[in-house]
């Protein structure tokens, strides 16, 4: 059967049909989702960067005076750590409430792409602590603006300097790296030109990913967040792609100039408008896709809406569905969604709950949260997630899942709901030969056709 | 055996479980496999600092690039070369020959430095980087070239897919953890729905196959439980799945099936990126490194003198201590070999030195070698390929050079 706009629209752009949901009718009813307000993190986000570095480290300073022998902090303490796992708890739960939103699809599944496209994986007290916040500050106020904006707010986020530990990077001959005896850490700069920006393909050397950790030295992280430190900073310009930043005294004005060029870098645009691409399209998508947003992203100088644009406004992105399968974390969305499941059903769960339903899944599908392989992110391509372990993954979390959410459902009528016109013959002639209702709903679930985008 | 007859049995054999299920022919399978030797390849992604574990310390420049990291414990090897104490606990292997290292070696991989294509490259063994280079891996073309092998010749440990393996030869790959509760007649339904999409009609078939067939997740459970047991459940094979993710776990699995008909086994072993306090970075994935490698020794029994191990990484690091105790990305590395079936006690390889006009762009180690050579050299003498099989097809691009016999 021919696939409509609804269906494709909800399975390639979207967390897939909900009962309770709209049908998108048009492109500009994506893309409206972009212009409106970020109607996810006004409902469900955690606390912000001062607080939770305030959170942290009250919990912190009860331990340090717990291990000195004070024990009258006990209860405190007992407090502290609750509140401290508690924000843990709700940054994983906030990040499946935002994309179970109706009417939010589209815009959710680019916060994710970004996401992943910035991975950073939590590293240490702080990292954990500010997790959400980078994501909820660092990335999301910047998905529909330049790719300059998303840029230098990812790569300064406190989150991202931890992680590819550009705080523990010094100018060789600033005065701090001379009294420390330390130098450079290529590390982010390594992951600005490789992975963030130009692309491993790039036209960069390793001269320029010296130059660039020169250059980004000073960027720091303190208790009260992000700052720059200049006596980090290693003295005099330096050259990165051919230009020369900076200068005494360095500024982080400089790294932002820098990073609002490469940004507009050729090389960048082919990179993160393929990525796009492969992400929501196909695993191998057409070249004329590829050059067509690429087109649109050095015109506008990276105006990220007029690139999704050109994305959906290309005859590639509605071709017929099922050139690419669904992460887990998409899977587990999608899934709770057909159910019925709301954001509102995952208020206020015990943290144990969290762990169970949505942490340890994940990780049983091959995809554990806040744990990608790398800052690379996750893998794209179908075979590495339709693995025998992951398939098993998701078999297993269907079936307690439905045991759990589907009792009232008639899987005769949920394969109507989950895949409208994709369920083919044969599956409707399975599910309907289904023992138990438990196992039918979960042959829906665990088909080819809902797994396939 | 004559070759009409061998021919015969890969005919045969090429019809796949049907034929491999027969009684009459299982027993020859085996047989017709030209080698009972077994083959490991353990991958150590994140660039493994080669200059950390296998130290020549016997150079004095060397306490020069790296002050903060010579301070610390060394076991000596041979003089010059002396190993990291978190890996201490392989000095009975050195000492009884079956631990060995190549030095300065790479693959073809250059300048970019960039993990990820340096570990797409080493696993597709291909000399350049292009858009076939995930096509597949040279184990799996190995395979294709060893009469009589088999899917279940060569196996992948752990949840991920390696590139190593991938290609059109059947193989298969297991994480110890993994079990479907459906009841028999959803399978059935369950393989109805997967028959004409191939990805999952391979994966549902591997899952359920050997989920019954291997015994490993021995978790009791029904679906009809409420939803509180069910999740249990989950949790409590999740701890065990964990257990197994370690690499002391994967290698048990391997060990249990290299001690039948499996002759290749591969798995990896992450955590080599240390670009931070390397004296503390590394040493978890040291552990990790040894426990992998003495529980092989431990569990294969027999076996393991017929066992060749290699460990490979995608590059080294930098010869220079980094602003921050770690080492960057560099190029020449080391190549880690264990097993009964090699002759260790020895650091192969031609050592081009510390000096910085010997240093590879001023930073790195020259790489002397590429380690595809050392690669082909074990598929030559463990399997009886040819020099040309090898230099065509395994590793297409590489000159094989002279056989370093680093093999018993």
């Amino acid at each position: 059967m021919e696939q409509s706009f609804a269906t494709k629209s909800a399975f390639r752009f979207g967390y897939g049909f909900s009962p309770t949901e709209r049908d998108a009718t048009d492109i500009d009813a994506l893309m409206a989702q972009l212009r409106g307000p970020d109607l996810g993190v006004a409902q469900f986000s955690g606390p912000m960067l001062d607080e939770r570095l305030a959170i942290q480290r009250a919990y912190q300073q009860l331990r340090n005076t717990m291990k000195k022998g004070d024990e009258s902090v006990k209860p405190e303490l007992k407090k502290a750590t609750r509140l401290r796992n508690r924000m843990r708890g709700d940054d994983t739960r906030h990040l499946f409430q935002r994309a179970m939103m109706d009417g939010q699809g589209f815009r959710e599944r680019i916060a994710f792409f970004w996401m992943d496209h910035f991975t950073v994986i939590p590293k240490g007290r702080a990292g954990n602590a500010l997790w959400g916040n980078y994501i909820e500050e660092g990335l999301r106020p910047h998905i529909a603006s330049s790719f300059g904006d998303l840029l230098v707010s990812a790569v300064t986020h406190p989150s991202m300097l931890i992680y590819l530990d550009q705080v523990k990077s010094f100018g060789p001959n600033s005065p701090v790296g001379k009294r420390k005896k330390q130098g450079l850490n290529e590390n982010l700069a390594r992951e600005v030109l490789e992975l963030h920006t130009m692309g491993v393909g790039g036209a960069y050397t390793q001269s320029d990913v010296r130059q660039l950790a020169e250059l980004l030295t000073g960027l720091d992280f303190s208790k009260d967040g992000a700052k720059f430190s200049k006596r980090k900073a290693e003295p005099g310009a330096e050259t990165v792609l051919g230009k020369t930043y900076g200068g005494d005294p360095a500024r982080r004005s400089h790294i932002e100039s820098f990073l609002r060029d490469v940004a507009r870098h050729p090389d960048t645009a082919r990179h993160i408008t393929r990525k796009l691409a492969v992400h929501f399209v196909s695993d191998t998508p057409e070249q004329s896709l590829i050059d067509h947003m690429t087109q649109v992203f050095r015109n506008t100088d990276g105006d990220l809406p007029s690139v999704y644009g050109a994305m959906l406004d290309h005859p590639s992105a509605w071709e017929v569905l099922g050139q690419k399968t669904k992460q887990p974390f998409d899977f587990m969305v999608s899934s709770y969604r057909a159910l019925g499941v709301t954001p509102q059903d995952f208020i206020e769960p015990p943290n144990g709950q969290i762990n169970k339903r949505l942490i340890l899944p994940m990780q049983f599908m091959g995809q554990p949260l806040r744990k990608a392989p790398g800052p690379n992110g996750w893998p794209e391509e179908a075979e590495a997630w339709i693995t025998p372990q992951g398939l098993a993954g998701r078999l297993q979390w269907c079936l307690s899942t439905t045991t759990r959410w589907g009792q009232e459902l008639d899987p005769r009528d949920f394969i109507q709901t989950a895949l409208r016109e994709l369920s083919g013959g044969t599956l409707k002639f399975a599910v309907a030969g289904a023992e138990r209702r438990v196992e039918g709903l979960t042959l829906v679930l665990a088909s080819p056709e809902f797994n396939r985008r | 055996m004559d070759t009409s007859r061998r021919k015969f049995l890969a005919q045969t054999l090429a019809l796949g479980c049907s034929a491999a299920a027969s009684p009459l022919v299982t027993p020859v399978t085996f047989a017709s496999i030209p080698s009972d030797n077994r083959l490991v390849v353990i991958v150590l992604r994140g660039a493994m600092d080669g200059l950390d574990v296998c130290a020549p310390l016997g150079d004095p420049l060397f306490s020069q690039y790296r002050p903060g990291l010579t301070k610390r414990g060394f076991r000596d090897l041979d003089g010059y070369f002396a190993l990291n104490e978190n890996l201490g606990d392989l000095m009975p292997l050195w000492k009884a020959g079956e631990l060995g290292f190549v030095q300065a070696v790479s693959t073809p991989y250059r300048d970019k430095r960039s993990h990820f294509d340096g570990q797409d490259l080493l696993e597709a063994g291909l000399a350049e980087s292009d858009s076939k280079v995930r096509d597949s891996g040279w184990i799996n073309r190995m395979l294709s070239l060893i009469p009589g092998a088999e899917q279940d010749s060569a196996f992948s440990v752990g949840r991920e897919n390696m590139l190593i393996l991938r290609g059109d030869f059947p193989v298969t790959s297991w994480a110890p953890e993994s079990r479907v509760d459906m009841s028999p007649h959803g399978q059935l339904l369950l393989d109805m729905i997967y028959e004409k999409d191939p990805l999952f009609a391979q994966a549902g078939q591997t899952a359920m196959t050997l989920a019954a067939q291997l015994s490993m997740a021995q978790m009791e459970g029904d679906i009809d439980d409420a939803d509180g047991e069910m999740m249990a459940e989950m949790l409590k094979s999740m701890k065990s799945s964990q257990a197994a993710q370690q690499a002391s776990g994967l290698a048990t699995f391997a060990a249990e099936r290299l001690k039948e008909d499996t002759r290749f086994a591969t798995f990896s072993i992450g955590g080599w990126d240390t670009h931070l306090r390397q004296d503390r970075a590394i040493k978890n994935a040291s552990k990790e490194l040894q426990a992998a490698l003495l529980t092989l020794h431990d569990q294969l029994g027999p076996v393991w003198d017929k066992t060749c191990v290699l460990c490979l990484t995608e590059f080294g690091r930098t010869v220079r201590e980094n602003g921050s105790g770690g080492t960057d990305h560099g190029t020449g590395g080391a190549m880690i070999m264990a097993g009964g079936a090699i002759k260790g006690r020895k650091v192969y390889g031609d050592w081009p030195g510390l000096d910085d006009a010997a240093l590879y762009e001023q930073r790195d180690l020259m790489p002397t070698a590429d380690l595809r050579r050392y690669a082909g050299w074990a598929a030559h003498d463990l399997f009886g390929l040819s020099v040309a099989q090898i230099e065509s097809t395994v590793f297409p691009g590489v000159d094989m050079f002279q056989n370093p016999g680093f093999l018993r």
